[in-house]
C-alpha cells in the first residue's frame, strides 16, 4: 500500500515567498500525524499543498498514491480540509450545504441526517440557513461534511478552534474513528494538551521545514499518557 | 461534467431563490433602467417603440453584470470558492453550472423586460420566433462570457468595477446583434434577423467552449 502522503523536497510558494522550503515527509495510511509549529511555521501551507489547494513547484508530492501534480482533481475528491474557513454558503440551508459538498466530492448523499445529528444538529437547525448559525454551528455543520464524506485522508487545520466543550470532544472522537477506520489525519494544533493524545506522531516544522519527528508508542489504549521518542 | 454542471447549476438557483436577490433587486434594477429610458428620451411612444429593441438589450445587458457579479460573489463568502475547487467538481461543469444559473435568470428577467417594452414603450412583438432564438442565443453567450470574465475578477479586490469594464467591451457584439436581430422581429420583417441570430449563435459557441477549456486554469490561478 503507498504511503497517504510522500512529499520530498516539496517547495510551495505563496508568491515568491516559500510558504514549504524543502518539505521531506513520509505518513502511513492510517497515522494521525500532530504537526506542531509556531505562527509561520508552514503547518497550514502544508496541508494546503496535501489537498492540492496549494501548488508544489518543486519536488515530489505524492497523495494517496497520486501525483499531486498531476492527478490533482482524482486527489481532492480523496481529502478533506477543516481550515479557518468551513467554505459553506450563507444563504443555503445546513442540510443543502451539507448534501452539496457530499455530492461534490462524489459521495453519495446517505445518513446525511445521522451526521448532522451526530454533531448535535437536529431538531430544526438542518433547515435553518447556514448565515444565522454561530461560528460553533457552522463549525459542527463542516464537522457533519467529513462525517458524510468519510475521506481517506483527513487534514484538520486547528480542528478544536471555536467549538465548546462537547464540540472539542466530537472532535477528538472523529479522529480516533477515523484512524480506527483505516484513515489518515494530518492534524495542526496549537493545542499541544488537546491534540498530543490523538497522534501516533508528531512532527515539528519551523520556516517552512521539517525540523525534527517524534514517534508516539501507546503504553495501553489512547489516550493513556505515551511513551514519545525522538526520531530525528 | 454534466452531473457536475447540474450539481452546481441547482446550488446557485437554490441560493437565488433562498437570497432573492435577483427577484428584489435584479429585477427592479433592470425595470428601473427601462422607466428611466423612458423618463430621458420624452415620453413620445413612437420612438420609445424605436429604440426598444436597444434600450431592452441595454437593461439586460447591465442585469447580467449584476448577475455574473452576485454568481461569484456567493463564492467568496467563507472561501467557498476554494471549497468548490476542494471538491473535486470538473471544472468546465462548474462554468458550464453556473453559466446556466446566470442564463436561467437572464431569462426570467427577460421575459419579465419583454412585457415592460410592450407595456411602457407599446412594442408589438412580431416575429415572436426571431426574438425567442435571440433571446436563447444572446443569453448563452452573455452568461458564457460573462462567466468566463467573472472568474477572472472574482479574486481582485476591485472586482466590482473591474468586471464591467471587461465584461462590457467583449459582449458590445451581443448588443448589437441582438439589438439589430430584435429590430428586424419587432419590424415583422424576421429575415432581416436571421445574419445578426448566426452572429449571436456563434458568439455564444465560442464562449462556451472558451469557457470549457479556460475555466479550470482561471478558478486555480485567480
Amino acid at each position: 500500500m503507498p504511503p497517504a502522503v510522500r512529499l520530498q523536497r516539496a517547495v510551495a510558494l505563496i508568491g515568491s515567498f516559500p510558504a514549504l522550503a524543502g518539505v521531506d515527509l513520509e505518513v502511513t495510511p492510517g497515522e494521525v500525524v500532530l504537526i506542531q509549529g509556531p505562527n509561520g511555521a508552514g503547518k497550514t501551507s502544508l496541508l494546503r499543498a496535501c489537498a492540492g489547494l496549494l501548488p508544489v513547484s518543486s519536488g515530489r508530492a505524492e497523495v494517496l498514491g497520486e501525483d499531486l501534480a498531476r492527478r490533482q482533481r482524482a486527489v481532492r475528491r480523496r481529502v478533506a480540509l477543516l481550515g479557518h474557513a468551513t467554505f459553506l454558503y450563507d444563504d443555503l440551508s445546513v442540510i443543502d450545504n451539507v448534501r452539496f459538498a457530499v455530492r461534490a466530492a462524489g459521495a453519495p448523499a446517505r445518513d446525511l441526517g445521522a451526521a448532522l445529528a451526530r454533531v448535535g444538529l437536529d431538531g430544526r437547525l438542518p433547515r435553518t440557513s447556514v448565515g444565522r448559525l454561530s461560528a460553533g454551528q457552522r463549525r459542527r455543520v463542516a464537522l457533519a461534511i467529513l462525517l458524510a464524506r468519510r475521506p481517506e485522508l483527513w487534514l484538520l487545520d486547528e480542528p478544536h478552534a471555536g467549538l465548546d466543550a462537547s464540540g472539542r470532544d466530537l472532535v477528538d472522537e472523529m479522529v480516533r474513528e477515523a484512524a480506527a477506520g483505516g484513515s489518515t489525519v494530518l492534524l495542526a494544533s496549537h493545542e499541544a494538551d488537546r491534540a498530543r493524545p490523538l497522534a501516533s506522531r508528531l512532527v515539528a516544522m519551523a520556516g517552512g521545514q521539517v525540523q525534527g519527528e517524534e514517534l508516539v508508542l501507546w503504553g495501553g489504549s489512547p489516550p493513556n499518557t505515551p511513551e514519545r521518542v525522538h526520531v530525528a | 461534467m454534466w452531473r457536475d454542471a447540474a450539481l452546481v447549476a441547482g446550488k446557485d438557483i437554490r441560493v437565488e431563490l433562498r437570497s432573492r436577490v435577483a427577484t428584489n433587486q435584479v429585477l427592479p434594477f433592470a425595470l428601473l433602467v427601462l422607466i428611466l429610458f423612458a423618463f430621458a428620451l420624452d415620453p413620445d411612444r413612437g420612438f420609445l417603440g424605436q429604440a426598444a429593441p436597444g434600450l431592452f438589450w441595454v437593461a439586460v445587458l447591465f442585469s447580467a453584470v449584476l448577475a455574473v457579479q452576485r454568481s461569484f460573489a456567493i463564492e467568496a463568502s467563507d472561501h467557498a470558492r476554494e471549497g468548490l475547487r476542494l471538491s473535486g467538481l470538473d471544472p468546465a461543469g462548474i462554468f458550464l453550472g453556473k453559466a446556466a444559473a446566470v442564463a436561467a435568470q437572464l431569462g426570467v428577467l427577460e421575459a419579465v423586460l419583454t412585457a415592460g417594452v410592450v407595456v411602457l414603450y407599446g412594442a408589438h412583438l412580431e416575429g415572436a420566433l426571431l426574438l425567442l432564438g435571440t433571446c436563447l442565443a444572446a443569453t448563452v453567450g452573455l452568461a458564457a462570457a460573462g462567466t468566463a470574465y467573472g472568474v477572472l475578477a472574482a479574486s481582485l479586490r476591485v472586482r466590482e468595477t473591474l468586471l464591467p469594464l471587461l465584461l462590457l467591451p467583449v459582449v458590445a457584439p451581443v448588443l448589437l446583434g441582438a439589438t439589430k436581430a430584435w429590430e428586424a422581429g419587432l419590424a415583422g420583417h424576421p429575415a432581416q434577423g436571421d445574419p445578426w441570430l448566426r452572429l449571436l449563435a456563434v458568439f455564444a459557441v465560442v464562449y462556451l467552449a472558451l469557457g470549457v477549456l479556460a475555466f479550470g486554469p482561471l478558478l486555480e490561478e485567480s
